[in-house]
């Protein structure tokens, strides 16, 4: 019965493709997957966009949305409703064609990394031997869509906000691929369903998740600061800084193409929060062996939303940075404490088990990070800084 | 350390989080209209025009001197005098307006008008809720719709209202009891026999100081 509930997807999917003649299945059965994909996330944007609100609120001791259905919990069907009436304007002098293009675009290219996503035990589309690559690929062209909006729109701040999205995608897409280097260390293989599986092993009940090691623990805090550089997510939101330059890439978007940009957004974060549970937090896999029972694509989506939740936590606590501490953040510390972590993962492969790789292994991570930060903080290019002619 | 900061950060947004359901204190939002703030006293959003006694049309203390309407800035004052008079608080003969229209689109909350105003009829409104479906009729407000009692006055500011109430009753007394040396000195002269009273002209009534 439990077993039936964690495949209960894949039953269902071979029970309806059951009615088509055997030439036809395989086909159906991708269109079937593609349309669940697509219509899965956009509503999961919806919860987290509420969360997203409710939750900022509370953080600022404000209700946030609470008039639109109980507790408001239709704010996103009245937000949808809205965005889909409004007025689509496109600036007279815009590129039309790419100016309606880089949405889409975004939005395609986001939702493509979910193709090689394992959402549950045997559920993911493509299996491919290569789809850690194919995700940071298809990641990284959400930059041209970006690029696209920008550029497109004619307007100055459209034109800043992407330069700004540039640079700071280009440069923290650095220290994400390393990051996620390590896992591929250990693991000898590029495919995420290999990586899962690797972790979805338990001793005393624990789970062999890798972010309970050293160099997996280090792995993980530089991924997770360099997936919310990588979504534009505040702290890192200058591209789209509404204090400083409108709305950045989409100031000259409105209406459902807003919305397509805002969406986007959103699904990449799904898209990033899945790939560093996955990498780092063992996937689909329960956290606990006694707990094994729970459907494994339960585990997927909920270490998602926890992922999204602590996104939202950081945005209700941390001030936008400015472009060089930004730039100096990326360059003279995470992309140094992700190469030091490469030699620490070397380091744990080839000391064998045993206590001493922990002891080890930690001390280097805990040594280089203290010492690094002092150092960066001494010459001031991070924490608080003094103005020569402002004070 | 480097991220101390941060992680001090983070507990405090977490604790306003977690505080935030169990403390109503800290939440000062108002949920407006369910609930309310009473106004303060020094508010001031649109201006009304004050009335003595019952009726609306006989109590408006307004002579129609037009000189708000020259005063205020954005001109969204339009006034037109009456032919005939009526009596004012004192009872002195004086023309009233037969149209007073405000319009409160154009209006600039600047209290211009109050200010020059030398009869106190026009005063500043707490009101705020002047928000209609008819962008055109509904947003030009005549005398009938600013009519507002004195008694009003005194709710909404009564420091105010009791402040402009002791003036206009010190000009009232000073007039009667000037009327009544004018009269008594008449009679006295009357009595004494020959020249015509010389009867001093009434000074405006009310004239603020």
């Amino acid at each position: 019965m439990l077993e039936k509930a964690d495949q209960i997807f894949v039953l269902l999917l071979h029970w309806l493709v059951g009615f088509l003649p055997a030439g036809w299945q395989h086909g159906a059965g991708v269109v079937l997957c593609v349309a669940t994909i697509v219509l899965l996330y956009p509503a999961l944007f919806a919860i987290a966009v509420l969360l997203e609100r409710k939750g900022l609120g509370r953080m600022q001791n404000r209700y946030g949305p609470n008039r639109v259905g109980l507790f408001g919990i239709l704010q996103p069907v009245a937000d949808g409703i809205k965005s889909l009436t409004k007025e689509d304007i496109v600036p007279y002098k815009a590129d039309a064609l790419v100016h309606f293009m880089a949405p889409l675009v975004l939005v395609v290219a986001v939702f493509m990394g979910f193709a090689v996503m394992p959402m549950g035990r045997n559920m993911v589309l493509v299996d491919m031997d290569a789809s850690l690559l194919f995700f940071f690929a298809m990641g990284a062209s959400t930059e041209l869509s970006i690029f696209m909006a920008g550029w497109s729109s004619r307007n100055k701040y459209s034109l800043l906000g992407a330069m700004r999205a540039m640079a700071q995608m280009i440069s923290y897409e650095v220290p994400l691929l390393l990051s996620s280097v390590v896992i591929v260390m250990m693991t000898g293989s590029l495919s995420l369903v290999k990586i899962v599986e690797a972790q979805n092993h338990y001793s005393w009940g624990l789970p062999h998740w890798y972010v309970f090691t050293p160099w997996g623990f280090a792995g993980f805090v530089m991924f997770v600061i360099a997936s919310m550089a990588e979504t534009n997510r505040s702290p890192f939101d200058l591209p789209e800084g509404e204090s400083e330059i409108v709305a950045g890439y989409f100031t000259e978007y409105s209406g459902f193409k807003f919305a397509l940009f805002f969406l986007g957004e959103y699904v990449g974060m799904f898209g990033i929060s899945g790939l560093g549970a996955t990498l780092f937090l063992g996937g689909w896999s329960a956290p606990f062996a006694f707990l094994s029972w729970v459907p494994s694509w339960i585990w997927f989506f909920a270490k998602v939303m926890a992922w999204i939740c602590f996104f939202i936590w950081v945005r209700g606590t941390l001030p936008r940075l400015r472009q060089d501490q930004l730039m100096n953040f990326a360059w003279k510390f995470v992309l140094p404490m992700t190469l030091v972590n490469l030699m620490v993962a070397a380091l744990w492969r080839f000391m064998g088990e045993g206590l001493l790789r922990w002891v080890v292994c930690s001390a280097i991570v805990v040594v280089v990070y203290a010492v690094m930060g002092r150092v960066e903080m001494r010459r001031g290019r991070l924490g608080p800084r003094s103005y020569r002619y402002a004070e | 350390m480097l991220g101390e900061g941060i992680l001090k950060g983070l507990a405090e947004t977490a604790r306003n989080f977690a505080g935030s359901y169990v403390s109503r204190e800290r939440l000062t939002t108002v949920q407006y209209p369910e609930e309310r703030v009473a106004p303060i006293e020094a508010a001031r959003v649109f201006p009304f025009l004050v009335y003595d006694g019952a009726d609306w049309e006989a109590g408006l203390r307004c002579v129609a001197c037009q000189i708000c309407e020259k005063e205020c800035p954005p001109k969204c004052i339009y006034i037109e005098k009456s032919k005939d008079k009526k009596p004012d608080y004192v009872g002195k003969l004086q023309i009233y307006p037969a149209r007073f229209d405000i319009d409160v689109s154009v209006c600039m909350s600047c209290q211009i008008c109050v200010e020059v105003c030398p009869f106190e009829a026009i005063k500043m409104d707490t009101e705020f809720e002047l928000a209609t479906d008819n962008r055109f009729g509904g947003l030009l407000h005549d005398r009938k719709q600013l009519a507002k009692s004195n008694e009003y006055f005194h709710t909404i500011h009564p420091t105010e209202a009791s402040e402009v109430d002791a003036r206009l009753a010190e000009e009232k007394a000073k007039v009667e009891a000037k009327a009544k040396a004018a009269a008594e000195a008449a009679a006295a002269k009357a009595a004494a026999g020959a020249a015509p009273a010389a009867t001093p002209g009434d000074k405006p009534a009310g004239g603020g100081e």
